[in-house]
């Protein structure tokens, strides 16, 4: 029973992750990129932390946790890059 | 039991996720994308981490599973506030029906709001 609602959320956050990046490809500018690939990291955070606790495998717990960290991190980065210059 | 508990929180879980992609793909500007991104995806991986929390139940994996809630917790709004205000500095245009811009360049003091009708 729990394998096919852990399947049904997995395919579910899969589709989530299309759509976002649907809206990477579209653009229009690159603050929306940059919300596309925040999305992107919550989203993969949530997947893998549905992974861990179906397959049993803790260890990916410490992965998710850095990738939380790196988008971040990242998004910072990206922010002040368009804060200086050209948002096109 | 538990496995019900699971199931429900993870599907609603997954549900707001989608609805937060959703959001970020039909919203017309920047500063409403970011908002349904945040706040949406913020609930949608609190109620996922809820499920693996009730699912594992050793100590350790508990602990990862609060402190990465709380990081995202903390991390998501102050994120979303600088991409928020670094693109509003860089002149990113807003949505076409926009009813008050309280930083505009030419607002004086004591302006009144511009398009409200």
């Amino acid at each position: 029973m729990l394998e096919i609602i852990s399947h049904a959320t997995l395919v579910t956050l899969g589709l989530a992750l299309l759509i976002a990046f649907i809206r990477l490809v579209k653009g229009p500018t690159l603050p929306d990129r940059i919300v596309a690939m925040d999305l992107f990291g919550v989203l993969v955070v949530g997947l893998i932390v549905v992974l861990a606790a179906s397959s049993g495998v803790r260890a990916t717990l410490d992965a998710a946790f850095v990738i939380a960290l790196i988008g971040f991190v990242s998004t910072i980065a990206y922010a002040t890059y368009v804060e200086r210059g050209d948002p096109q | 039991m538990t496995d019900i508990l699971t199931g429900v929180v993870w599907l609603a879980g997954s549900v707001f996720a989608l609805l937060a992609a959703v959001g970020v793909l039909r919203m017309p500007d920047v500063f409403t994308r970011m908002q349904a991104s945040t706040k949406a995806s913020t609930l949608g991986l609190g109620c996922l981490l809820i499920g693996a929390a009730l699912q594992m139940g050793d100590f350790a994996s508990l602990i990862r599973v609060v402190s990465i809630g709380a990081f995202v917790l903390l991390t998501t709004p102050v994120a979303g506030h600088v991409i928020a205000r670094a693109s509003y500095f860089a002149d990113v245009p807003l949505w076409k029906g926009t009813l008050l811009d309280e930083r505009r360049r030419d607002a004086g003091p004591g302006d009144s709001p511009p398009n409200i009708e």
